[in-house]
């Protein structure tokens, strides 16, 4: 068997089969260690692959030898190179990070099973990316969704049930919207396969059909995606999850939908539905500022640590869905950069969260007061994770900030107006980062709180690697940069 | 003739839906959903979808009502009548619908021989099977071959439906101040369905195994199996109890039945690439390649019956010993 | 058939509704997940509607038969995927509502807003 052409299938594969044997496994210690091996070893197929497309190598798969259309493909560009890179990533260093957070927060002999579903949601999120199939897609996405909503129900805050009951109403309406999406396609066309789909919609007369099935699957999608005004289910499902499930989610869940969203809209309907690529960018365009301001403004006073990041996020897929609104290839390309530089971000500063959680009772904001006199190594990669939130530049986050705003100043007075938008959302970041700097390092800590101890080291090297990840990718951004411009030039060549 | 019927039936059915949504009794509702699911399975049926009415019949009508009423038992039976948001809701499903409606003018009508599904992919199943594959039932060439990587993942949602139950449910249940009454010894006092239901178990499981092993030439394979075969023993522990159900096959077991299952399929799937085809290629596994296939399908229908079995019989259980 | 047009689909559609409007307006968690029921079966019937053929069969291939029409195969896999799947998702659901009634004491949602409200 020749590995390399292998690879795509091993990446989902892997995962997948090693979550029946996690769950068998006793100790939780060796349940641990399985699931984060299969997980690293998923990063490192990952990084070979996406080394592979960067120098133009293409990956495509057959699964059970059959053709597509008739059999199921995979196809890995370098779009969904980048988002296997953020899902095993992200799965990694949480996993590697959150083992004495996870000890914490869920029972012993509970932990396998949790494993398990950790697994199943890595290889669920991983699956969608690298298939090239829409029915396939809607397979993988109910996997990594049931896998979700069991992770998140393992947070210890009796809060976390109603959180997961509500995601888990909005996610099965959404996957459900997407599923009759693709009814109608495959009813208009015939097939499943999106680059046979992309085909075959030219060919068809009728359009309302194909019209009704972009916007189910634009409303479905946008739904898992946590899309602006949509996201109803986001800020308590993070909030109450298990700290480990929040870094690992938080960095990539949603931008994997956004991801199948932009796929669909950019090589099945696009071309094929006359002016859509208007009507795209009059519909998100404005849900995108409103979520960029709206979410800024509501963290700004959020109280709650781990809410407060969650409301960023919502915000944060505003300025994906801005690039992609302008359908250009700067656009574009500011997007892809952001879904990487974000989920570094992100998880950085999830993971100090969860390094907070390790020694404080509470996450609220005034629990965390004067915490920086304890953990100062904890709540120092906070603020490097912030600032690379915020843009400043020297961080990931400015990166992907510098190219949004060029690519928006290109759109004339308009333009401007959507610099405004982005220049006051990223003064509300500053605000909302700096209350937590603010608390953290300059009150004094509650009356009569026991002095917290800094976190372990085990978790203190993963956040700091991550941190330092952002600073390094703030400099040498050649990585994400040619893998997203390339993406970009994809998706646009899909275009008439 | 038959249309009069499928009319008759479709508007059943829409009567029923109205019904359970308006009823305030859950126990009600949970019942005439299983009337619901009944008659979808005779709608499937009508249309040429014998698999799929099989498959609806056994799993919409019978697994999902159990675990409903086992939800139940550890609820509540009655709603307390409180919309929300109902302004909303009537909002956004008036929206959806016209949205719908507007979709069908253009749609192909009902049996159109000439609509696109009928032109493209759909005739090189029908045509290729018998030669590539050499079954006669081509839903199973396409669930176990064709698409046998779909089939798959549907195995592991189940899979993660089973783990998500056992750890929701594996949870330590909070102190109770009233004993449950017990319900443990099922329906051992009650002579009729005693004798009847005992009857019936073997009949059930024997018909599951049927269609487990006819699903290459009749309606049936593995999903269908795992579920009959899942009604039949969950039958068993209604009659005789919860413990008699668990002495018999006892939990461990029904969770490595889950792990084997799915596992079994995973390896021959991988078995396809260590000899030098693709994931889930069969035709590798034996020197003529349409052997090879028939081989790697009964595998994994194997693999899908025991997993599925397994699965539905603990996600029960879990509801069943709650207290 | 030309009579019947597209009853299937209005069927489809305003079952689709009813289970939605369930999903939305009801506040009992167990009515929401059997409105969540009728929602996915409601798709399952657009599908299956779409397999049929004037004169055909299920597709089963009948030896000696040559010019039997059969019926569209691949919706029906794609269904018998989405039904396992549908049932996963009730069953997982009403294990959470059942920690919920544990932990909350009740189903009814406004009930559990409440009770979360710091008072």
């Amino acid at each position: 068997m020749n590995l390399t052409e292998q690879l795509v299938a091993l990446q989902i594969v892997v995962p997948l089969l090693s979550a029946p044997v996690v769950a068998l496994l006793r100790p939780r210690w060796l349940a641990w260690a399985a699931t984060t091996a299969a997980s690293a070893t998923a990063f490192a197929i990952a990084i070979a692959i996406a080394l592979g497309v960067r120098e133009g190598r293409a990956f495509g798969y057959q699964m059970g030898s059959w053709p597509a259309p008739y059999g199921i493909e995979l196809a890995v560009d370098p779009f969904s190179a980048v988002l296997l890179l953020i899902i095993t990533g992200a799965s990694t260093f949480a996993l590697l990070g959150g083992r004495l957070s996870v000890d914490t927060q869920i029972e012993q002999q509970r932990q396998p099973l949790f494993y398990a579903a950790w697994l199943l949601g890595l290889a669920g999120l991983a699956g969608i990316a690298a298939s090239a199939d829409a029915f396939n897609i809607f397979v993988f996405m109910e996997i990594s969704s049931l896998a979700s909503y069991v992770l998140i129900a393992g947070g210890p805050d009796r809060r976390a049930l109603p959180s997961v009951f509500k995601y888990l109403i909005m996610g099965t309406v959404g996957a459900t919207f997407y599923l009759i999406g693709v009814g109608l396609i495959y009813m208009m066309t015939g097939t499943l396969n999106l680059a046979d789909m992309e085909l075959r919609i030219h060919e068809v007369g009728d359009q309302s059909p194909i019209l009704v099935a972009a916007g189910f699957i634009t409303v479905g999608l946008a739904l898992k995606a946590a899309v602006f005004p949509l996201h109803a289910w986001l800020p308590n499902a993070y909030t109450y999850a298990p700290h480990a499930v929040t870094v690992f989610l938080a960095a990539c869940a949603t931008k994997v939908a956004l991801y199948i969203l932009l796929r669909f809209d950019f090589v099945v309907f696009q071309q094929n539905l006359i002016g859509h690529d208007v009507k795209f960018s009059y519909f998100l365009m404005p849900l995108a500022v409103l979520a960029i301001l709206v979410a800024s403004g509501m963290a700004a006073f959020e109280r709650n640590l781990k809410r407060l990041l969650a409301y960023s996020s919502v915000a944060q897929i505003g300025y994906i869905m801005l690039g992609a609104s302008l359908v250009n290839h700067a656009g574009l390309t500011a997007s892809i950069v952001h879904i990487f530089n974000h989920s570094l971000a992100k998880g950085t500063l999830f993971l100090a969260v969860a390094c907070l959680a390790m020694r404080l009772d509470s996450l609220r904001l005034d629990g965390i007061a004067g915490a920086a006199r304890n953990m100062p190594w904890t709540m120092a990669a906070f603020v490097v994770g912030g600032l690379s939130l915020i843009g400043i530049p020297g961080t990931a986050g400015f990166i992907s900030k510098w190219y949004l705003i060029a690519a928006v100043l290109g759109e004339g007075p308009l333009g401007f107006l959507l610099v405004a938008a982005i220049v006051i959302s990223s003064l509300l970041a500053v605000v909302y980062v700096w209350r937590v700097v603010e608390t953290a390092y300059f009150q004094s800590p509650p009356d009569g709180a026991v002095p917290a101890r800094e976190a372990p080291p085990e978790m203190l090297i993963l956040t700091w690697t991550a941190a330092l990840l952002n600073v390094y990718f703030g400099f040498a951004s050649d990585l994400p940069l040619s893998l997203s411009s390339a993406a970009s030039a994809l998706l646009m060549g899909h275009l008439p | 003739m038959i249309i009069v019927f499928a009319v008759f039936l479709l508007t059943l059915l829409v009567i029923t839906a109205v019904a359970v949504v308006r009823t305030e009794n859950l126990f009600v509702a949970v019942m005439l959903m299983a009337i619901f699911s009944l008659l979808m399975a005779a709608n499937f049926f009508i249309l040429d979808a014998a698999d799929v009415a099989l498959t609806e019949a056994a799993v919409g009508a019978g697994v999902t009502t159990v675990i409903f009423l086992g939800a139940l038992a550890l609820t509540a039976e009655k709603e307390r009548s409180r919309l929300t948001g109902r302004g909303l809701a009537l909002g956004v499903v008036a929206v959806t619908v016209l949205v719908l409606i507007y979709a069908t003018f253009d749609k192909p009508r009902l049996g159109d021989p000439e609509a696109p599904v009928h032109q493209h992919v759909a005739p090189w199943y029908l045509e290729q099977t018998p030669e590539l594959i050499g079954i006669p039932n081509v839903v199973t060439a396409v669930l176990a071959s064709y698409r046998g990587y779909d089939t798959l993942g549907e195995v592991f949602v189940v899979f993660a439906a089973c783990i998500g139950v056992l750890f929701l449910l594996g949870a330590p249940p909070p102190k109770r101040t009233t004993p449950r009454p017990a319900a443990t010894s099922g329906l051992r006092h009650h002579l009729v369905p005693q004798v009847v239901g005992r009857l019936l178990v073997p009949f059930i499981v024997l018909f599951g195994l049927y269609v487990q092993f006819h699903g290459e030439y009749g309606p049936g394979g593995g999903f269908q199996a795992g579920a009959i075969i899942a009604t039949g023993l969950i039958l068993h522990a209604l009659l005789e109890g919860e413990k008699a159900s668990i002495r018999a096959i006892p939990r461990g077991a029904l969770f490595g039945m889950v792990v084997g299952g799915a596992l079994l399929y995973g390896f021959v799937g991988v078995l396809g690439m260590l000899l030098g085809g693709n994931f889930l290629d069969y035709s590798v596994l034996h020197s003529d390649p349409v052997k090879g296939q028939q081989y790697g399908i009964i595998a994994i229908e194997a693999g899908v019956g025991i997993a599925v079995c397994g699965a539905l019989m603990s996600i029960f259980h879990a509801f069943a010993a709650r207290d | 058939m030309e009579l019947l047009g597209h009853y299937n689909y209005w069927v489809f559609a305003v079952a689709l509704m009813i289970g939605f409007y369930a999903v939305i307006a009801r506040g009992n968690l167990i009515k929401k997940l059997l409105g969540l029921s009728i929602f996915q079966s409601a798709v399952f019937l657009m599908y299956i509607t779409m397999d049929k053929v004037e004169g055909g069969t299920a597709p089963i291939i009948q030896p000696g038969v040559p010019d039997q029409i059969y019926s569209n195969p691949l919706p029906q896999v794609l269904i018998l995927t989405a039904i396992v799947v549908g049932v996963s998702t009730t069953a997982l659901g009403l294990a959470v509502v059942v920690r919920i009634k544990e932990t909350y004491g009740s189903i009814e949602e406004h009930e559990i807003y409440e009770a979360d409200q710091p008072s």
